[in-house]
């Protein structure tokens, strides 16, 4: 349990540390919120001043990001300008969305991968194996930017699928049946972007720890031993594949998170992107350093699952862990 | 075999880059120069058979015409046809950026050649592809060599000096290497100034990159360092008395070069990639300097991305030089893991 511990703890340092980062960065930030009102005839310097003081902007970092962090224990996450509203509501509800694609992407992305590239390794240099390395490496020059593209005008041209939004107009009215339709039918653009573009460097790790593996002695003499292949390789190549796999799987949950960015604004998904972007583009300053954190908080949570899956697969680490 | 396949890749790296360097003479038009008349042009068919089934040596085009009935619709007016010419004057331009000029390799004269389409404002594409790529090169390269620069400064330090800066450096590499890289990207874009002139974002742009891009090289050459530190020749020149800076220079840093290499073949398709994302989503270089971001910006509209399929060439145009790159990094990859399997490492150059 030990090293859970440890690996908790430092997912927690990361999270301080990226949001003392943003907030250095922030005081860099050559304008804010404020400055575009100030522009605004209507608004008397007397409001500004008010405002300035109202939402901090005139103390000094270290007691902002103290009352950030106070704020945090209240659940707000700072205010936006913007939406004049606490951080965390918002980010929740584009978050989820996040959370939505990204997840199904991921499960999607790893569920294609494994068996592709388990068995692309066990057909090592015969023309399968030499196809799919071949169709891994197109997909692998294919900047995402243009394959998102892409795909959107496909969709628009052929009009098989939805290029934007969560659901139809009128989906309170739908069956749930319907609603699901409409919401897979929704997702299935992005997160065929974002699985297509994670599927070939997946795919390639996959093959090359698959096939380090099993050329073992072991596993020979498992198969000498008669035990069915299909165990073989599931069973016991995979495990004794899995420890870069796992790390690989922590490594994948941040390019997921940056591609949905990406994707989220291309396709008008409500997620993160769309509203980190328009913060961006607003100086929403606190807006934008919780999109961040945001994407740290899920991405520490994928690093502390492939942790706990390394923990699981792993018996040395256990046992490192016990001796300590 | 792999030093050929690495030469092999270098030249069509040099051969597509030396095209868009001297993109004033490749390419037939100023990349910002309008034509209202003929906006959203489809890509004009180049014909060597006329329309009597006549074969001519010379390719030829025909003029446009708008279609009956029509304001948008454009077809070819086949009584009228220009041939295509070779070193034809045209707009000036500086080669290189100094070499004044108004040669441009092929061109029409009488009317405006269309290749890849225009643009909403009647600009030509094919123009912009190659200028664009200046930009997005220029900002991929320039922020790849700051970079590496950077990591390789921070990694022989943390390797080489080692103790409380080795620690403190790696910490902040694991903090910057941990982030999700757009976010990160968008973080640092978003406390920079958001309307400025082209050439300022394009200093922008880069130093965002590389200030988001330094953390890998510099952990990959710290461990190249480690290692390089206790090798026996580096020993012995510390034993007779050599210099930490001679040591570096002459036994250290030699040896990264080999990682920095590969890790450029890594990192400037990445770096155009970003700058492209930036400017795609209006982050980045701003219109009318062309960049391959902003080039694919209009297809943010529903409209364009419907009607105007040629819009989306300039994403066509540039996967030569993800391919190059790509084949360049992985023959110098598979060059050093043969050099290292084949025990013939060092500062030796043959």
């Amino acid at each position: 349990m030990n090293y859970l511990l440890r690996r908790l703890l430092q997912g927690v340092f990361l999270l301080i540390g990226v949001s003392f980062l943003t907030f250095l960065f922030s005081t860099l930030a050559p304008g804010n919120y404020l400055d575009e009102m100030r522009l605004n005839p209507q608004i008397s310097s007397a409001t500004l001043t008010a405002l300035r003081s109202q939402y901090q902007l005139d103390r000094p970092l270290p007691i902002r990001y103290a009352r950030w962090m106070n704020s945090i224990t209240h659940g707000e996450l700072g205010y936006s300008f913007a939406y004049n509203s606490p951080v965390a509501p918002l980010l929740w509800v584009r978050g989820r969305n996040t959370l939505l694609l990204t997840t199904t992407a991921t499960l999607l992305a790893w569920g294609l991968a494994l068996p592709l590239g388990i068995w692309s390794a066990e057909r090592r240099g015969r023309l399968p194996d030499r196809a799919l390395s071949w169709a891994t490496a197109t997909l692998l020059v294919i900047p995402d930017l243009v394959l998102a593209l892409g795909l959107l005008i496909m969709a628009a041209r052929s009009g098989w699928f939805p290029t934007g939004g969560l659901v139809s107009v009128g989906f309170e009215n739908f069956s749930p049946v319907g609603k699901l339709y409409d919401l897979a039918m929704h997702m299935a653009l992005p997160v065929a972007a974002l699985v297509l573009s994670a599927l070939p460097i997946l795919i390639r790790h996959i093959r090359a720890a698959m096939a380090e593996v099993l050329g073992a002695p072991h596993l020979r003499a498992a198969a000498a031993h008669g035990i069915p292949h299909r165990k073989l390789l599931y069973g016991y190549a995979l495990r004794a594949a899995a420890n870069p796999l796992i790390a690989l799987f922590g490594f994948s949950v941040g390019t997921l998170l940056s591609g949905s960015l990406l994707v989220e604004i291309m396709m008008s998904w409500p997620g993160i992107g769309p509203l980190l972007l328009e913060a961006i583009l607003a100086r929403d300053l606190y807006v934008v350093i919780g999109g961040v954190l945001f994407s740290t908080v899920f991405l520490v949570a994928g690093n502390l699952l492939a942790d706990l899956l390394l923990y699981w697969a792993d018996p040395r680490i256990r046992t490192m862990a016990g001796a300590r | 075999m792999q030093r050929r396949q690495i030469l092999g890749w270098l030249l069509v790296l040099g051969a597509l880059h030396a095209m868009v360097a001297c993109a004033g003479f490749f390419a037939p038009y100023d990349p910002v120069e309008q034509d209202r008349e003929h906006p959203y042009l489809p890509p004009m068919r180049v014909h060597v058979v006329d329309q009597r089934g006549n074969l001519h040596l010379r390719p030829f085009i025909y003029a446009t015409r708008l279609q009956e009935g029509s304001f948008d619709q454009f077809d070819e007016d086949t009584a009228k046809a220009f041939p295509l010419r070779l070193f034809v004057a045209g707009a000036r331009y500086r080669l290189l950026g100094f070499l004044p000029s108004r040669v441009h390799l092929f061109g029409v004269e009488g009317t405006r050649l269309y290749l890849l389409g225009s643009d909403g404002f009647g600009r030509d594409q094919f123009s912009r592809i190659l200028f664009g790529g200046q930009v997005s090169l220029l900002s991929g390269l320039l922020g790849a060599g700051f970079t590496l620069f950077m990591g390789a400064m921070i990694g022989t330090v943390a390797g080489f000096y080692g103790g409380w800066r080795d620690v403190l450096l790696m910490r902040l590499a694991e903090l910057f290497l941990a982030l999700p890289w757009l976010y990160l990207l968008f973080a640092l874009r978003a406390f920079l100034p958001l309307a400025v002139s082209p050439l300022k974002a394009f200093l922008l742009v880069i130093v965002v990159l590389a200030s988001v891009g330094w953390a890998r090289p510099a952990r990959l050459v710290r461990g190249v360092v480690l290692s390089a530190k206790e090798r026996d020749f580096v020993r012995a020149a510390w034993g007779f008395g050599a210099s930490n800076g001679y040591l570096l220079r002459r036994h250290i840093v030699p040896e990264t070069f080999s990682v920095l290499l590969t890790q450029a073949a890594i990192l400037v398709p990445q770096f155009v990639l970003a700058e492209m994302t930036l400017s795609f989503l209006g982050l980045g270089i701003p219109e009318p300097a062309p960049s391959w971001g902003n080039l694919l910006a209009s297809l943010q509209q529903y409209s364009v991305l419907v009607s105007y399929r040629w819009m989306y060439l300039p994403a066509v145009a540039i996967v030569p030089f993800f391919v190059g790159y790509q084949g360049l990094a992985n023959a110098l990859h598979l060059d050093a893991a043969t050099e290292k399997m084949e025990g013939r490492r060092g500062g030796d150059p043959s």
